[in-house]
């Protein structure tokens, strides 16, 4: 047969010596292994206190993104909730009233947008999808939590802080 | 006897106060030895063990205990509801019984009063271990049997045959031992020791097979087959649950334990340590020391036992017989054999 | 009442308790459990004798060995009631015929033997283990010599029928 690489070696069927029966100079070798891994740097990451560093292009949470001006970027245009292959993304429409050009950036916007996480797949076709720049993916990811439900985002869980007119947090 | 005739109060009182020092440190050493286990394991594949609990996770074991203890008490109704208590129960009273005749230090001396720490210096004293080992297989085969579970029985029927087999090379090996020092009480062994050199130096072969046959008396890695998980579920204690789980993982840990101390004492001169004479220190603090260096050794076994454990995969049933009846047993008389010859030339040449 | 008495008396209650048991018990690994206690029981005795070499072989071939084998072929044999093959009648009446005679003999051989004075459990230091070897490896040098023999024939005949 031939060999796909030049760095495989054919097993030794050889019968053992006696040296080699005696075992005790293969458990030494063995023991001697374990013993230096206990000196080496651990793999394990302590994680609430120290966090691995992330990636340039890693997709978490996702967030809903405001202007320049404070005002929402979303305009429910539903590309996102298209683009899903989890179907992880519902909204709802609504029309901007008189008055509210303030909060709002285009004529229409989201008045519901859910992102059930559970479902979610971390994929960023929503972020590649957005005309409007308005949903990006963070460095954060889904914490634990104790019902199914809490873990399907609305609005308030995604919009980033309004930085003309910060809210109080009533929590 | 002596201490049934004349009733030294004093002399009660301090063996009793020695027995419950002596049960309450194996039982604290057993306990801290699934900490050590667990942070050994954790080492040996580059992870960091329990550190959660408490500083550097010391609280685990009393964690675990307090697990143990809230677990629900499960007997099988096909179980024997009598046999089923006491097989926990035996394990763990045969773990505790052997601690008696090991001399965990030389003697305290409180004003005139001088306290050997030894609780029973008998001059039989390494064949009661013999003898407590043996029963020890009890507890396995009492609560195998009374699970009324086919995995259980199988891993009972493994570990009594197992210790039966390995009890021969080790009292063979030990017979080796006997023969240099001409005595069996383990003070005497000890004190011979100490004046003369460590007996791992005169016997390394009789050393070895003691070590194999502890390991396999200890069901520990490689020989752990009573309770090798992947085939038998868990062995013998696969059915129980809560504390009898727990007294059936402590009677192990106690049974290392104390082998780390009977071969530390046996072959690495006890609480005896290099210079010890020489130092011109009180005898009181030389004692002290001792313990100190009695309990070095024991801590430096368990060690081992645990560094084997995460190293050595486990044997085949058939290869764990073969080891110990057709290479331990015959390598034990051969070391037997040349003692005797060297010995008897020792004495008197070759006339 | 010294405590050698009540010691005494306790640990008889125990062998003789469960050598009863043996006999009386229907599950035959409660009849092993019993004999075990009964064997610790005699070991005890031996401890009050002062003969601790006997003691602790007593515990390890008897209760530590043998009483395992035991176990270990009634557990994989699983007796139980329902199994229990049915008992003929003249099965009985061999066994109480044997019985008794054997209790014949034994009567026979005590009511000539003399008991020879016992002395008191302190000052016999026969039992420990330097002067029972020198004993045995003196005076008694070719009985033992003869029981080893013995034991050897046994091992080999095992093996020869282990090899069949």
């Amino acid at each position: 047969m031939q060999t796909l690489t030049n760095r495989a070696i054919p097993v030794d069927r050889r019968p053992m010596t006696f040296w080699e029966k005696m075992y005790l100079p293969a458990i030494a070798k063995g023991m001697g292994i374990t013993l230096s891994h206990i000196f080496k740097k651990k793999a394990t990451v302590n994680y609430p206190e120290e966090t691995r560093p992330f990636s340039p292009v890693f997709r978490g949470l996702h967030i809903l993104n405001r202007d320049e001006e404070g005002r929402e970027r979303c305009t429910a245009c539903g590309l996102c909730a298209v683009a899903c292959p989890a179907e992880a993304i519902t909204m709802e429409a609504a029309e901007r009233l008189p008055g509210e050009e303030h909060l709002y950036r285009e004529e229409k916007y989201a008045a519901r947008y859910e992102i059930n996480m559970l479902r979610c797949i971390f994929c960023g076709f929503c972020e590649e999808a957005c005309p409007k720049e308005a949903i990006y993916m963070t460095e954060t990811f889904a914490p634990s939590n104790y019902a199914r439900k809490s873990f399907i985002y609305g609005k308030d869980d995604l919009l980033i802080p309004d930085p003309k007119h910060p809210i109080t947090v009533n929590k | 006897m002596d201490l049934m005739t004349s009733f030294d109060w004093s002399f009660v009182i301090e063996k009793l106060l020695l027995i419950s020092a002596v049960l309450g440190l194996s039982l604290l050493i057993a306990m801290y030895s699934t900490w050590g286990e667990r942070k050994v394991a954790a080492w040996i594949q580059d992870r960091r063990g329990p550190n959660r609990a408490g500083i550097f996770g010391l609280l685990q074991p009393l964690a675990d205990g307090g697990k143990l203890f809230f677990k629900e008490e499960i007997i099988p109704s096909t179980a024997n509801q009598f046999l089923f208590v006491l097989g926990p129960s035996m394990a763990m009273l045969t773990a505790c019984l052997t601690s008696a005749v090991i001399p965990w230090g030389d003697v305290l001396y409180f004003g005139d009063r001088a306290v050997t720490l030894q609780i029973a210096d008998v001059n039989i004293g390494v064949l009661w271990i013999m003898a407590v080992v043996g029963m020890g297989v009890y507890g396995i085969m009492i609560g195998g049997w009374a699970s009324n579970n086919k995995f259980s029985l199988l891993a009972a029927c493994r570990g009594a045959s197992q210790v039966i087999s390995y009890e021969l090379p080790m009292g063979l090996a030990l017979i080796a031992l006997f023969m240099i020092s001409g005595s069996l009480s383990l003070k005497d062994i000890v004190e011979q020791q100490r004046s003369g050199v460590w007996f791992v130096v005169l016997q390394p072969i009789g050393f070895l097979i003691f070590l194999i046959c502890a390991f396999a008396e200890c069901n520990r890695t490689p020989f752990d087959l009573p309770e090798a998980e992947n085939e038998l579920n868990g062995g013998y204690h696969l059915e129980y649950s809560s504390m009898k789980l727990g007294f059936y993982l402590f009677a192990e840990y106690i049974n290392m334990f104390i082998s780390s101390a009977l071969m530390a004492t046996l072959y690495f001169g006890g609480y005896s340590f290099p210079y010890m004479d020489s130092l011109g220190l009180s005898p009181n603090l030389v004692t002290i020391l001792g313990i100190c260096a009695l309990f070095l050794k024991t801590f430096a076994f368990i060690f081992f036992f645990m560094w084997v454990r995460w190293t050595l995969p486990r044997f085949r049933y058939d290869q764990l017989m073969k080891l110990g009846w057709k290479v331990l047993i015959p390598l034990a008389l051969l070391n037997m054999l040349i003692t005797g010859a060297v010995i008897l030339y020792r004495q008197n040449g070759f006339n | 009442m010294g405590i050698d008495l009540i010691i005494f008396t306790v640990l008889s209650a125990v062998a003789i308790a469960s050598a009863l048991g043996v006999i009386l018990s229907k599950n035959p690994v409660n009849s092993v459990l019993c004999m075990i206690t009964c064997f610790v029981a005699i070991a005890g005795h031996y401890i009050m004798l002062n003969a601790q070499f006997l003691f602790v072989v007593h515990l390890i071939v008897y209760t530590g060995a043998i009483m395992v084998l035991f176990l270990f072929v009634l557990m994989m044999m699983n007796l139980n009631a329902d199994i229990e093959p049915q008992k003929r009648n003249w099965l009985k009446y061999a066994g109480a015929i044997s019985g008794g005679a054997l209790l014949l003999v034994l009567v026979a051989a005590l009511r000539d033997a003399s008991v020879p004075a016992i002395q008191s459990g302190n000052a016999t230091d026969i039992g420990l283990i330097k002067n029972l070897g020198k004993t045995l490896f003196t005076s008694y040098v070719v009985p033992f010599e003869l029981s080893s023999v013995l034991f050897l024939s046994a091992m080999v005949g095992a093996v020869v029928i282990g090899k069949k």
